[in-house]
């Protein structure tokens, strides 16, 4: 019960109205924050050892403290693109709570210095960005955002920008050409966003959970935030539980808890009792982990040890009556179908995986296909401008090692029953083959 | 077997089988029986353009030169749409960056992005069409064909197709079969795994949706009418129970939010 904070009476009827927001307490941190040194809230940002809980995990007040001194247009963007398969915890906080994320957003740009700020969110949340939508509405008329917040002069413009379909938008700088209205291509980086980002103005990029978590560490204090999870991997974390389990949803949970806690206590266990066959711990970009993981601490740095990664806090969970390689098929492919095109590892690299995945899945590959995957996937890794490749070739790399036998197996199989099959058509009364195959 | 080398490009060799036979007549290829009458000489088919790829109608005409911004007095451009446009325009720095809420926009008046639709949009952003189309491909939700008005996104991703979003895509699709109003299509991950299998009718989440209640579904869609209601994501409570205190588990039911997993007002712990 104590552990919650994001989520806390998130159920509230009309909590996404500011009324209701604002009983509970609600803009008092913006006002609080905007009498703040702007210094004092980064570095209260860092002590609270927050991480970008969008899915690199990057020290969200390390980043902000990269955003270049002085009077220029600073953006703030708030990254709602919420498109890894998988995750959906930022949907339920911007449709429940949206102040609380808007005020998240007028302490850090105030932080920053930032004069201008936008939420990307994806083209399919249309109620989500209704919501959101009215909620800025309602705190231009009250005050809370425009040309002269709460009467301090400072100065910010917020909007909802909607995108329309596209995974890689996701990716900060693809993020940043959508906004700029071309194609969502990922940029070079360095230059980071920090210095040369929108309109190559110095742009702070951050996750909705991120942000939304920056009021409530100004509420319970730096130093009680940094006291709950573990170290290094300080707080609370949203975490969507999805796949086969009993009760899939959002959960708030203190980072350090374990898979098995998650998947078996939060989430109800298996649907119909199975076992785990594999699960992904941070969206469907993370290497897979076995049942034998279930007892890691959900943490930054324990997954990163068990050579995975905490990423968007989404669990998949499939359970032993599935198959591996429709799994792997499935993962391809969507990778295959967002790939931007831009660079050739990805591109080309997603494609012939995918390929090559569905000639496993029919029955016409040889296990040397496993080691062209393999190799496929590790050229892929790091020789792209965005992470979209490695999202790919990571979980199907980690399925390939870790489950080689079934992959092996199913080639096998499906070979077999595909011989069966033309052997049996083959011997059909009338097949004019017949003669050509006795030769 | 020698290798041959080409005296004036020592790096192109070739191996060369000595004594080998030459080979036996020429190779006989398998023919299937053709039926009586049947037309040799029938020629591929050829789309527009003498384009052989379907959809690629109206290749394009090399001889012409690109269409450039479009004259505002040769464009007529609804006055709705021409306000919305602008109005997004006016949120940003660089009016560029309404491209994307633009198209949209367009979109919800002519039901697809059409040539017509991104004329219009160029004429009212001052870019050029061509721009503007490869915006358009690039995004899944901007439709560079014609289709039906009612949008219906099936999420085929990897937490739905778990739990059976791929039998779910098949049967709506053979119960709406080719409705002309109908855009349905399989879909990538649309951020709501905790009600797969589910669509998106609309920009409304819907799920999850049982074997059964297909066809039932299939009817509300065809006739615009809400889906499911039951259903709807809106009404469902936070999967995490601690999360909600007791008052406002109890406030939340009232206002008609439900249990997500038994969708009543129980609190299953």
């Amino acid at each position: 019960m104590t552990n919650h904070l994001l989520f806390q009476d998130i159920d509230e009827p009309g909590l996404s109205t500011i009324e209701v927001y604002k009983r509970r307490g609600g803009y008092l941190m913006a006002e609080q924050a905007l009498a703040m040194a702007r210094d004092s809230i980064i570095s209260s940002l860092k002590d609270s050892g927050l991480r970008g809980r969008g899915g690199a995990g990057f020290p969200t007040g390390l980043k902000a403290s990269f955003i270049p001194q002085g009077k220029m247009d600073k953006f703030l963007v708030c990254n709602a693109d919420e498109s890894e398969p998988g995750t959906f915890k930022d949907r339920e906080l911007m449709q429940k709570n949206p102040h609380s994320l808007i005020e998240g957003m007028i302490i850090a740009a105030y932080a920053v210095g930032a004069n201008k700020a936008f939420i990307f969110i994806r083209g399919e949340y249309v109620q989500q960005a209704e919501i959101l939508e009215k909620a800025i509405e309602e705190a231009k008329a009250a005050g809370y955002l425009g040309p002269d917040v709460m009467g301090r002069g400072v100065e910010l413009d917020m909007w909802v920008h909607r995108g329309a379909g596209a995974y890689i938008c996701g990716e900060e700088t693809g993020l940043l050409d959508a906004l700029e209205g071309r194609r969502g291509n990922p940029r070079l980086k360095p230059p980071f966003p920090a210095n040369q980002g929108l309109y190559q103005g110095p742009t702070l990029i951050n996750n909705v959970e991120t942000l939304t978590a920056i009021t409530y560490i100004l509420k319970v204090g730096a130093e009680a935030y940094a006291a709950m999870g573990v170290e290094k991997s300080s707080g609370t974390k949203l975490i969507s539980v999805s796949g086969n389990v009993k009760r899939p949803g959002n959960y708030e949970i203190e980072m350090g808890m374990t898979g098995r806690d998650i998947i078996y206590g939060l989430a109800g266990g298996i649907e119909d009792d199975r076992e785990v066959l594999l699960w992904f711990p941070g969206g469907s970009s993370s290497p897979v982990l076995t049942k034998d993981d279930l007892d890691l601490p959900y943490d930054y740095d324990s997954l990163a040890g068990a050579k995975t990664m905490l990423g968007s806090g989404a669990i998949i969970v499939a359970h032993d009556g599935n198959s591996v390689v429709d799994i792997a098929v499935k993962t391809a492919s969507f990778y295959k179908h967002e790939s931007c095109g831009k660079c050739t590892p990805c591109r080309e690299g997603t494609s012939w995986t995918t390929k090559m995945l569905k000639r496993i899945q029919s029955g016409e590959a040889t296990p040397m296909d496993l080691d062209v995957i393999s190799s496929v996937c590790e050229q892929i890794m790091g020789n792209c401008l965005c992470v979209l490749g490695d999202a790919m070739a990571m979980p199907v790399a980690s399925m390939v090692t870790k489950f080689r036998p079934h992959f092996e197996a199913h080639i096998e199989q499906a070979r077999a029953a595909n011989e069966a099959r033309l052997l049996a058509e083959l011997d059909a009364p009338g097949n004019v083959l017949q003669g050509i195959a006795a030769d | 077997m020698t290798i041959r080398r080409d005296p004036l490009d020592p790096n192109e060799r070739e191996l060369v089988r000595e004594g080998a036979p030459s080979p036996a007549g020429p190779r006989r290829a398998y023919m299937p029986e053709l039926p009586d009458g049947a037309d040799l000489t029938q020629e591929v088919v050829r789309f527009d353009g003498g384009s052989r790829v379907p959809g690629q109608h109206g290749a394009t005409d090399l001889t012409k030169d690109p269409a450039g911004v479009p004259d505002p007095a040769q464009v007529e451009v609804p006055a709705a749409l021409r306000a919305e446009i602008e109005d997004f325009m006016s949120r940003y720095p660089d009016s560029r960056s309404a491209a994307i809420p633009a198209l949209a926009a367009a979109q919800r008046v002519h039901g697809w992005c059409s040539p017509q639709a991104v004329e219009q949009v160029a004429c009212v952003m001052r870019l050029t069409p061509a721009y503007l189309t490869a915006v358009v491909g690039f995004y899944d939700m901007l439709e560079g064909t014609e289709v039906g008005r009612q949008t219906v996104y099936v999420c085929t991703n990897i937490s739905c197709s778990l739990r059976g979003a791929d039998d779910l895509l098949a049967s709506l699709k053979g119960e709406i079969g080719d409705h002309p109003d109908v855009n349905i299509r399989g879909f990538e991950c649309l951020g709501a795994c905790d009600i797969a299998p589910m669509c998106s009718v609309n920009g409304t989440y819907v799920g999850p949706i049982d074997a059964d209640e297909v066809p039932e579904l299939a009817r509300q869609i065809i006739s615009a009418q809400d889906p499911l209601p039951g259903k709807q994501l809106v009404r469902r409570r936070v999967a995490d129970v601690a999360a909600n205190s007791d008052d406002v588990a109890r406030a939340s039911l009232d206002s008609g939010t439900l249990d997500p997993v038994s969708l009543d007002g129980g609190r299953s712990a």
